[in-house]
């Protein structure tokens, strides 16, 4: 078994009224990379801001090498971010070298920029440039290798890919394959494509309406999905986009229904219950669960 | 950079050496009197003289300094402290930014023009630079409400979060993520504070609330009103110190709109 | 409500910002020019004159700077603003009371003009960007960089002087009596002329060029591109679309800079000598008369005030945003 490098136990955030993110807990360990699927809204986002330390939980906690980390810089040196959009997440009017010594700089690190963008596969003269000159996919590479320059143990990716052309969407997947099994990083793939996430990760986390609903290794959740989301999430596919429109469902009465299942007013298996009582977490395979009424009489 | 950019640096620029040479290059001292009285524009004297026969190019000449200096001085202060307020306000968020909006709201809505009347004709000796802190203290409001908005809107930005996700501490987000994002806000920020300063400046001379041993162009236009020159049909007293004002406006506002043209790609022509 | 509440919060504070400036400046600022007034005055003012005199500048060292606010207050309240120097012995309130409608007339009729002439023409060349209407904003920039009172300067050397053809100053002809007649009212009018179209002049190029800028940026909106695909009338999409969200910054930009705007109009009172309170600021100036400046100064930001509360009743009506929070 990898060793565990990040823990989230019972996170919640709730923003004014609105619950982002209820009752998240996950594992992240070394080597490995752990795909969280969701849908926009689903509250991954909020999940990898919590986990980056960009926004303070509610409730629940966070622990790095089994301990709180009081500091946030010295958190920020094991945890490290690659954000979804790589025309917004680099500063216009700063170089490339600006963007990566700057990590160097505030984490002592001996690297040169030059080491930095090789590692990435970038040319060296990379460096003097603007971020406006490079390409979608480019931006992205100089993003990994900021991320990169603190020697981090976890990297939490939001999204990596998705504001990229398909056709260096692999490339990108697999230079951050490469770098974990070089680096030994725990990985975080964040994703509203669970296609990509079978080839991508190793375990895969299955979110809906601010709760993870289905977990298992990337194998049997992407081909034995046990939740009616997941599997309606794969049936949509494989063109998410469209599956956020099929699921669609007006807010409200998605709100409505806080006391039982998230999914119920969408579930095209829903029973009675789900709407009042919260479904609890049902052992489908090995090492594969989920939270569904539909599986607690198998199991009982 | 399009031609009316550089018309109005091209102005400004004149006006700029003015305010230097100004004082070597007139051909009378502005304050003696002569012997042509209220005569109009001559090879001697290219602007005519005033009652008393002091030479009004000499004026306008010996004026520009106060004016650009007053402009120069209020646009750096008042521009400091709207980005002080504005800035801390559009980053910080929450209690921070009500409290400091509504300073900055309270400060554009109350008069700006009685109340420094009132204050500088309470002071018994209002010299240029102490008109000009007093300028200053209300002139930073309008640009404080414009970068609050910009870094409000900046604050959201990926690269915002990114560096703190990278363990930047905020300060150094906000002098080296956020500020030079704004660079072109500030510039215009700052323009159009030259141009209110400048503006309040002549008329605080003109209705004779400011020291009148210095020269610039309001008080020009001071001597010119309380001389009844009006209705003596001596139109070369008010209209040369009025037009350079008007002159030096509209080329502060033509370089405001290449800043904003620049900033704002929507605003530029289009071209067919 | 939270709308309607930050504004009322808001106002309530500037009120009472203007008014503690105005308590405080003539007893932070050196030198003591009221002392001198009083001494010159000598005897002529009577005891209760004397008092109020004391309670608005703080002669009286005896009492604290907080007994002193309060009798401020109190003096406020009760409408006692002090005796003008200038028009001595007539209290201050009866000096501005005579001569706030004059400035609400011009000022305000000639500001809410602007306002929409300037807005209706910023629509126009911001809807035709790219047109002659284009060659306007250099001419407009020049007529907004001429001070107030210059151009009134000019206009009454051109208009009056030159070719005579209206009054130079004024509210009225003198020797007319002020009263509900044709004769007077007329007599108004044509001396509003001139002040009223300085007034416009200089103060519209601000309305139209902020207008254009909105519009320009509006037009490129999706909603205005898909009113435009579903084939609605250019005219409609010009005013139910486009400017009917641009116009929502204009509205909050004109409250905010009616304190401004309003000071400029000010000095046009001032070289037109119009019964205005600008034309009262002005003489006040000349004789160094503090209650009267200060008086002025608190009229208008009272009239300023009210002039936001009535925009913010138009930003109610257009924006459903804030209604529904309302």
């Amino acid at each position: 078994m990898n060793e565990v490098a990040l823990e989230a136990k019972g996170l919640v955030k709730t923003y004014k009224r609105v619950r982002a993110v209820q009752d998240v807990s996950l594992v992240l360990r070394r080597g490995r990379v752990t795909a969280l699927v969701g849908e926009s809204g689903s509250g991954k986002s909020t999940v990898a801001k919590l986990l980056a330390r960009l926004v303070e939980p509610t409730e629940g906690e966070i622990l790095l090498d089994g301990r709180k980390v009081r500091r946030v810089r010295e958190y920020r040196r094991k945890v490290q971010m690659v954000f979804q959009d790589p025309f917004a997440s680099l500063n216009p009017v700063h170089t490339i070298r600006y963007h990566l010594t700057r990590p160097l700089k505030i984490h002592k690190r001996p690297e040169t920029v030059e080491q930095l963008l090789e590692r990435v596969n970038l040319p060296a003269d990379f460096a003097a440039r603007y971020p406006h000159e490079l390409s979608g996919g480019q931006r992205q590479r100089v993003a990994i290798a900021r991320a990169l320059a603190a020697h981090p143990e976890v990297l939490l990716a939001d999204e990596p890919v998705s504001m990229l052309d398909v056709s260096i969407r692999l490339g990108v997947l697999n230079l951050l394959l490469d770098l974990k099994e070089r680096l030994k990083l725990a990985v975080l793939y964040i994703t509203h494509d669970i296609a990509s996430a079978r080839y991508f990760a190793d375990e895969t986390f299955v979110m809906y309406g601010g709760q993870i609903v289905e977990g298992g290794d990337s194998e049997s959740v992407t081909q034995q999905p046990a939740h009616p989301y997941t599997q309606l999430l794969i049936e949509s596919a494989p063109d998410p986009e469209r599956a956020v429109v099929a699921l669609d469902a007006p807010v409200e009465e998605v709100a409505a229904v806080s006391a039982g299942c998230q999914f119920a007013a969408r579930c095209p298996k829903v029973q009675d219950r789900c709407w009042t009582d919260a479904p609890p977490r049902s052992d489908v395979g090995e090492g594969h669960w989920a939270a569904c009424w539909l599986y607690v009489e198998a199991a009982a | 950079m399009n031609f009316k950019t550089r018309l109005g640096l091209g102005i400004l620029a004149f006006f700029t050496l003015i305010a230097v040479i100004g004082s070597w290059i007139a051909p009378y001292d502005p304050s003696a009197m002569g012997d042509d009285l209220l005569s109009p524009p001559s090879g001697a004297h290219w602007f005519g003289t005033t009652m008393t026969g002091q030479d009004i190019f000499s004026q306008v000449l010996v004026g520009t300094r106060g004016v650009m200096v007053v402009g120069l001085v209020c646009g750096v202060l008042a521009t400091f402290l709207s980005i002080l307020v504005g800035v801390t306000a559009g980053f910080l968020g929450g209690a921070a930014d009500e409290a400091l909006s509504m300073l900055s709201n309270v400060f554009l809505v109350i008069p700006a023009l009685p109340l420094i009347i009132i204050v500088a004709s309470m002071l018994p000796s209002a010299d240029t630079v102490l008109i000009a802190a007093v300028i200053s203290l209300t002139a930073w409001a309008w640009g404080a409400r414009i970068l609050r908005a910009q870094t409000m809107s900046l604050r959201r930005r990926d690269f915002v979060e990114a560096a703190r996700a990278s363990g930047e501490r905020t300060w150094r987000i906000i002098v080296f993520e956020v500020l030079p994002n704004l660079l072109a806000v500030i510039g215009s920020g700052f323009v159009g504070t030259v141009i209110f300063a400048v503006m309040l400046q002549i008329t605080l001379s003109f209705v004779g609330v400011v020291s009148l041993s210095t020269w610039n162009w309001g008080t020009i236009l001071f001597w010119a009103q309380s001389n009844q020159a009006l209705g003596q049909g001596a139109w070369w007293w008010f209209v040369p110190a009025g037009l350079c004002i008007a002159l030096l406006g509209t080329a502060l506002a033509l370089i405001n709109f290449g800043i904003d043209e620049y900033a704002n790609p929507r605003l530029r022509k289009v071209r067919a | 409500m939270t709308f309607l509440l930050r504004r009322g919060l808001f106002y309530l504070i500037t009120l009472w910002a203007a008014i503690t400036a105005n308590f405080l400046l003539p007893r932070l600022l050196p030198g003591d020019p009221v002392q001198a007034m009083i001494t010159k005055l000598g005897g002529r003012l009577n005891s209760d004159a004397m008092a109020s005199l004391y309670i608005l500048f703080g002669l009286d060292e005896k009492k604290s700077i907080w007994e002193q606010y309060v009798d401020y207050w109190g003096a406020l309240a009760r409408g006692d603003l002090g005796l003008s120097f200038t028009f001595f012995p007539t209290p201050v309130a009866d000096v501005l009371s005579q001569s706030l409608p004059w400035t609400l007339g011009l000022v305000g009729v000639t500001t809410v003009i602007a306002f929409l002439l300037g807005t209706l023409m910023g629509v126009y060349a911001g809807w035709k960007r790219g047109s002659w209407m284009d060659s306007l904003i250099p001419v407009t920039t020049f007529l907004s960089s001429i001070p107030y009172f210059w151009l009134g300067l000019i206009a009454i050397s051109v208009f009056s002087v030159t070719f005579p053809l209206l009054p130079a100053s004024g509210g009225y002809a003198a020797g007319l009596v002020p009263e509900w007649s044709g004769e007077f009212i007329g007599s108004v009018l044509e001396h509003a002329v001139l002040p009223g179209i300085t007034i416009v002049v200089s103060s519209v190029a601000g309305w139209i060029l902020g207008m254009r800028n909105m519009m320009v940026t509006v037009t490129a909106e999706d909603y205005v591109l898909v009113a435009r695909a579903k084939g609605l009338s250019q005219k409609r999409i010009m005013f139910a679309y486009a400017a009917r969200n641009a116009v929502l910054p204009s509205i909050s930009g004109f409250a905010l800079s009616l304190g401004f705007i309003v000071g400029g109009a000010l000095l046009v009172e001032m070289v037109f000598s119009y019964p205005g309170l600008g034309y009262v600021l002005f003489q006040g100036i000349g004789a160094k008369d503090y209650p009267l400046m200060q008086g002025v100064f608190l009229v208008i930001t009272l009239a300023v005030l009210v002039a936001n509360l009535l925009a913010d009743i138009g930003y109610l009506l257009l924006d459903p945003r804030t209604r529904r929070e309302g």
